[in-house]
Parts: C-alpha cells; structure tokens; sequence
C-alpha cells in the first residue's frame, strides 16, 4: 500500500500477546485511516454498553495515510476508544513526532486490548515488539516518564504516555507524547491508566512511500504556498499562537466568563496571544510536517509561577483565565504546564474549575467541601493548586477529577455543569455564535470546537463570513464542517491546515500519496460516512436526541454585557433542520437511505 | 558566485520537513532515518538544532579519505562522496567533528549532504528561514546581521 503502511499492530495486555494483521484495504479506501478507521475497528469489536474502564474496552492509537509524509502540517495521530467522561466514541488528536514515527516503523495503527496484570510500557523498535515492565516509571509525570524511558530504549525514541493523573483515572486525563503535546479530550488518558499501560516508545527506521512521487509533490507544494500565503496560516498562528483568538472573541462579546456566567470579560488582552507574546514566549514550535507553528515554547519567571514549556493556546488561556475569571497569564501558563506534566485536558479541567467556583460563590459548595480553601472566581492561586490536587486526587481534587458534570450533580445541581454529554464546552459561546451551538449540541464526543469548527466562517471570515447572530444556513455550515474535520482528521492532517487549503487540495494530495482516486465528492463522502458511523455508536451505546442539547444557561439565560449583550442560543431554530439535511429522522436517527448511500448497513 | 547553506538554529521549530524532503529527493520515499539533515529537539525546553553537513574548506574527512572517494568539488564549493571510488573503510565517519557523515548499514553506503546537485531540497521546503541556500557572501552577512540586530534590541530597551 501507498500511503499506509499496510500493517495494523495488535496488543493483548491481559495474555501479553503481540499479533500483526494486514490494514484491511477496503476499509482504508472508506475511512481512510486514524479517527475513521479507528471508529469503525471499535464500532466492529467494541461493545457499546461496556464499561469504559474496564477491560473489554479497547484503546486505538491510529496514524493517517499523511502521517510521516510531508503534506503540510498533516504529521497526526488519533487516540479511539469508548470515552470514559462521555460515554460516546472518543478520538482525541495529536501532533508531534509520535505519529509518523509508529509508521516508520511499519505500522498504521496500534491496537490495545484486556488490561496488565502489573503497569506495564509498550516498546516498538521496527519489529521488534516487546511489552515491558513499567512498575519503576508508575507515579512519574509524564515528562519524567519520557526521559526514563528514552534512557531504556533509545535517545531518539518518540514516547506517548500517561502521567500520574492517567493512572488515577481521572476522567479527563490525555496521552501526553513528545513530552508537550496531548491527545486531550474524553479522558483517552483513563482508558490506557485502566489498561495498566504507562507507555508507548517507538523507534522506526522504514518509510512511508507515494504512489505518483512526483504528482504528490507538486500537490504539496501548491498546498504550502497556500498555506503560507494566508494571513492565519502562514503568518497569525506563528507570531501570536491560537491565542490571538483572546481579544477577537472578546470583541465580539463571545468569550466564555467565569463559567458563561458572562461572554465578555474587559481584561482579557492580559491573557491574550499579544501579551503572550511579549511576555512569556521564547520561541514558536512545530509539529511534525508543520509550516504554521502554532505551538508555543514559554517560559515564566514570576516567582509562585516559575517554569518552562509549551502552551498555552487559546482554550488554555479561555479555560483557566476568563472562565475562572482570571487574568494572569503566569498562573494561566502554569497551570498549562502542570497539565501537560500530569496528563489533563486543559479544557475540562479549567472548566470543571471555573464550574466548583461557581457553586462556590452561590454557596453549593462551602469550605468543607473545598479542603478549608475558599473558591471564587478569580483566585489565582487556589486555581493552579486544584490543578495539582485534581492531577494527584488530592483532596477537594478527587471530586474535580469526575469532571464538572459528575461534580455538579452530585451536588444536586447538574445545570452549573457547562457541558454537551458530559464533555465541558470550550471558549466559543454559543449565546455569540449561533452555529457553534449547533456542532457542540450534535458532536459526536460531547462538546467540541475542532470537528465543526463554524468559528472560521461566523466569526474569521475563512473562507467566506457568515453572521454570527443569525441561525439561518448554520445547520447545513456546521455538516460541511463536521464532515470535512472527520475525513481531514482521519486523513492525518491538522484542522489549521484549512487556513489556506480545503477539501479539493486534500482529495488532491490524498490521491497522488495513496494511488486510490479521491474526487473532492468522494472526500468529502468519506467524512460523511466518518461521522454517520460514530453517529450509529453512540447510538447503541444509549444517547439519544434528548442529548443533543446545550446547558439551559445557554438558551435561556441572555448574555448581560458586551457587544452581544441579549442574546441567547436558539438551537431549537437549527437542529430540525438539521437532522433533516442529515438525512435522519426527527429522533436524529440515519435513515436507511443514507446508510445506503454511505455503505453503512449493518455497521 | 559559490553558494553556502546556512544554518540558522534559532529559526528552527522543530518540523523536521528537512529532513521530509532529504529522503523523499534521495530515497524516494520518507525516511527520515536515511536523511542526511536532522533536525534534533530538546522537548523540555523546545529547542531544535538541525545537523548537516557543512562542507567544510579544510575537511577532515577528505583527509583521511584514502581513495580519494570523499573529496573537494573546488568549482562548486561542495565535499562531495563518491560511492565506486569507497572501501566502505568509515573513517570519514570518524573524522568528522559534528558527526554529519554517517554509514548506513542496511545499504552499505556513507550518507552524507550532497547539496542535492546544487539545489538543496531541505531550504527549499524549510518554512521557517531556519536551512537557506544563499550567494557566500550574502549568507556571511545575514549571519551578522542577526547577531548586529540583538545590539539594536538592546539599545532599543535603554533609549
């Protein structure tokens, strides 16, 4: 095969067997590869109803055929399992070298199933695999894990692990690889902590070959000069990092504060990319194949802050800034490192603390319950502290660890829980932006901004502007998008690659790399069935239409400052429609037409 | 004029899409491993350093050469290998300072920056100014200029 490497890597940890089976080719044409193919291997072996935690779930980590090529910014890997935080599929996205460096040595995928006996690492050198012991390395973070095991195998071995909040189970814990970037939502984290797994190395020393070299050279050229040709992608993400995002939302009165209590938040510039900029950064970073470089190395030197590493990014700085109502950038940055070094999602772990301040101040939560430590919106450091305590399990941070859905409503009052099937919402409101309503409402994975990501047209222009405030045409805007993310996801590319390149540039490059013709329609196809499948999962797993929905802050408390002061999220104007442009029925279930036509039946 | 490729660390983010394009020119398939550039990261502190060969005036690695395989092309300014000409002996490999000359195994050949013939693919797709490929005299320059432009941001500060 061109493309992919033609071999899928499969780990039982309960017998500790390791098997090797071909890439099914069928199933690679339809879906691809990474989160499509992922699902479908999960939807194909995975019961719905299992418990997430427990053995008979399986974790995928699963690269794209333009993983290890060099398409621009398209060097990713996918994390696919059923999600312990929301119950629904879970596909969580990383970049890194990780990835491409699975491929080199030989393989698309690696699937993990059963649970270790003891904690256990996986250790990948081309052929040869071994599972290893992983009891020395339990309980370090996951940069000291990283280094531990790169000591043990080889300098140069590209590590995925979890850290100590992984192992806990943590409900939002991510895979942390390449020491800073994290496949971070759905706690993909707790799956491979329940499994025993504290690790995968990889060193590979093969390749990945094209079918047409030449033409999927000159496919990636064009791709590249439109990409840095583009205002964002070429220039915006590198000198400010998604964080420029900061002051745009909050102009438009659609930055999330303190727990959406508000959508404007007047010194949010402190937290913003600008400022970033001028303060903490050291340098811009990049992914695997990237020319955008949004990542950011960052350094604070504030003493009760001290430290270096990556991030954060735009939701980093939303969640633990404006959502906990906060604007210091050193506490918003140090609280991005003890994510990266414990293994958290930064989005619901801001969140979920932007959430127990909100109770606090209403009096749900009282200082018995918050360790003796008062939690108002923009304690500084009582905020980066519940980090570590939520990491650790520490206290008040064992109940932070259920996420805010769990926690709220074993206070009684689920409706402070900002969040789609249990999955916290991120720093878009809905109350500003009607289309985002609409994709966190109908995600596949709970709330949810990269698989639909209607922000680059309702409010950056990219490629045409749409209004904001208006509900019209949002439903068929957020099927494009949903569509395309789930087949430029599972192709291996990055989201922010769409600043400067769409659809037909993919389809181009995917055709010359793989052999396999991809017109733009059968592209775009593939996202369609992607999404239709994972649909059909959740399904089974018992979620249901009364699930597509957003908190009732959001649609019925209007916004009460900034520029889109009054507004709310009409959802109920958009959703009928679409289900109906979906081609499902009134209950949000595919019809059997469109599973015809996307040769889903039986799936 | 002769031509230089600079190498400029400070630029470097890490991508490795030198090392993308050496492979694919070479190989003909992306295999960074067989790259003759690496782009090496410290992941703690976010740091990349790309490695290649600097085709060096005074280059130990002709001198110790005994065939002559490994020799100055005068005319292009490049240390150039020659594979009908090597014993495979890998004294190059020890003599090189910065260890940009390696020996493959699997191949049993010495994988070193050829400048691709004059038209080095990893500037080419380098997206950050971190790999140019430059006149010599314009490259000298750049260097200096860049160091001369952290006097300016200094004085910048006090003014």
């Amino acid at each position: 095969m061109y493309g992919w490497t033609g071999n899928i890597l499969r780990v039982n940890l309960s017998i500790g067997s390791v098997t090797r089976e071909p890439t099914p080719p069928e199933l690679a044409k339809l879906y691809l590869g990474g989160r499509g193919l992922g699902s479908r291997i999960i939807s194909d072996e995975v019961d719905p109803k299992v418990d997430p935690l427990g053995p008979e779930n399986k974790l995928i980590l699963a690269t794209g055929p333009f993983t290890g090529t060099f398409a621009p910014s398209a060097g990713r890997f996918m994390v696919i399992a059923k999600a312990p935080l929301t119950g629904a599929i879970a596909c969580s996205n990383s970049g890194g070298s990780f990835g491409p460096e699975l491929k080199y040595a030989g393989y698309d995928m690696v699937i993990f199933e059963g649970k270790a006996e003891k904690p256990v690492y996986l250790w990948i050198n081309d052929d040869h695999v071994e599972i290893r012991d992983a009891g020395h390395l339990w309980g370090k973070n996951t940069h000291d894990t990283t280094d531990a095991i790169r000591a043990e195998t080889d300098d140069e071995a590209k590590v995925a692990c979890i850290g100590p909040a992984g192992e806990r189970l943590v409900l939002f814990a991510c895979i942390m690889n390449d020491m800073q970037r994290a496949a971070g939502r759905s706690g993909v984290g707790a799956v491979m902590g329940s499994k025993n797994l504290k690790a995968v190395a990889v060193a590979g020393s093969g390749m990945v070959r094209a079918a047409d070299p030449a033409g999927f050279k000159a496919a990636v050229l064009k791709a590249r000069q439109k990409i840095l040709a583009h205002p964002v992608g070429g220039q915006g993400l590198k000198a400010y990092g998604t964080d420029v995002l900061v002051n745009i939302l909050n102009e438009i009165g659609a930055l999330p504060t303190r727990n959406f209590r508000d959508a404007h938040f007047p010194t949010a510039d402190r937290v913003g990319g600008e400022s970033l900029s001028a303060r903490n950064l050291t340098r811009p970073k990049g992914c695997f194949s990237c020319i955008i470089s949004c990542g950011r190395v960052t350094k604070v030197t504030a003493p009760k802050f001290e430290g270096y590493g990556e991030g954060p990014e735009y939701e980093t700085a939303w969640a633990f800034g404006p959502d906990c109502g906060i604007d210091n950038l050193d506490a918003v940055t140090k609280a991005n490192y003890l994510c990266n070094e414990l293994g958290l999602d930064t989005i619901t772990m801001g969140a979920t603390i932007a959430c127990a301040m909100d109770m606090f101040e209403s009096g749900i939560l009282t200082l018995k319950d918050t360790d003796g430590v008062a939690l108002n919106f923009g304690d500084v450091e009582t905020m980066v502290d519940m980090v570590r305590k939520t990491g650790l399990r520490e206290g008040f941070g064992d109940k932070l660890a259920l996420g805010s859905y769990r926690l709220a409503e074993s206070f009684g009052h689920p409706e402070y829980s900002m969040t789609v099937k249990k999955q916290e919402m991120p720093a878009y409101d809905p109350r500003g932006v009607q289309g985002i309503g609409l994709n966190y409402a109908t995600n596949n994975r709970g709330a949810c901004h990269v698989r639909g990501y209607t922000i680059a047209v309702e409010v950056l222009g990219n490629p045409t502007k749409m209004d904001p405030r208006v509900t019209e045409g949002k439903a068929a805007l957020d099927i494009v998008f949903q569509n395309l993310t789930a087949a430029l996801d599972s192709s291996g590319a990055c989201l922010f690659s769409t600043f400067g390149i769409g659809a037909d540039d993919l389809a181009e490059m995917l055709s010359a790399l793989t052999g396999i013709n991809y017109p733009v329609e059968e592209f775009m196809k593939a996202g369609e069935r992607i999404w239709n499948m994972e649909k059909l999962w959740n399904l089974r797993v018992g979620l249901t239409a009364t699930d597509d929905i957003l908190p009732e802050r959001l649609l019925k408390d209007p916004i009460s400052t900034g520029p889109a002061k009054g507004g709310v999220n009409r959802l109920g104007e958009m959703l009928p429609e679409y289900y109906e442009l979906r081609g499902w029925d009134r209950n949000g279930i595919p019809g059997e037409a469109k599973l015809n036509e996307l040769s889903l039946n039986g799936v | 004029m002769k031509k230089v490729l600079m190498i400029h660390a400070d630029k470097c983010t890490g991508c490795r899409n030198c090392e993308l394009a050496c492979s694919f020119s070479h190989e003909g398939a992306f295999q960074p491993r067989c790259s003759s550039v690496h782009a090496y990261t410290w992941e703690r502190e976010g740091i990349s350093v790309p490695m290649m060969c600097q085709h060096c005036d005074d280059a130990p690695c002709v001198s110790v050469c005994p065939t002559g395989a490994m020799h100055v092309n005068e005319e292009q300014g490049r240390v150039e290998w020659e594979q009908g000409l090597c014993i495979l002996c890998k004294m190059c490999t020890v003599a090189c300072p910065f260890g940009n000359a390696v020996y493959d195994t699997s191949h049993k050949r010495i994988i070193k920056c050829d400048l691709c013939k004059g038209d080095p693919e990893c500037a080419r797709f380098c997206p950050n100014g971190a790999l140019v490929y430059l006149d010599d005299i314009i490259a000298v320059r750049d260097r200096k200029k860049a160091f001369a432009s952290k006097f300016r941001a200094a004085f910048k500060e006090v003014s």
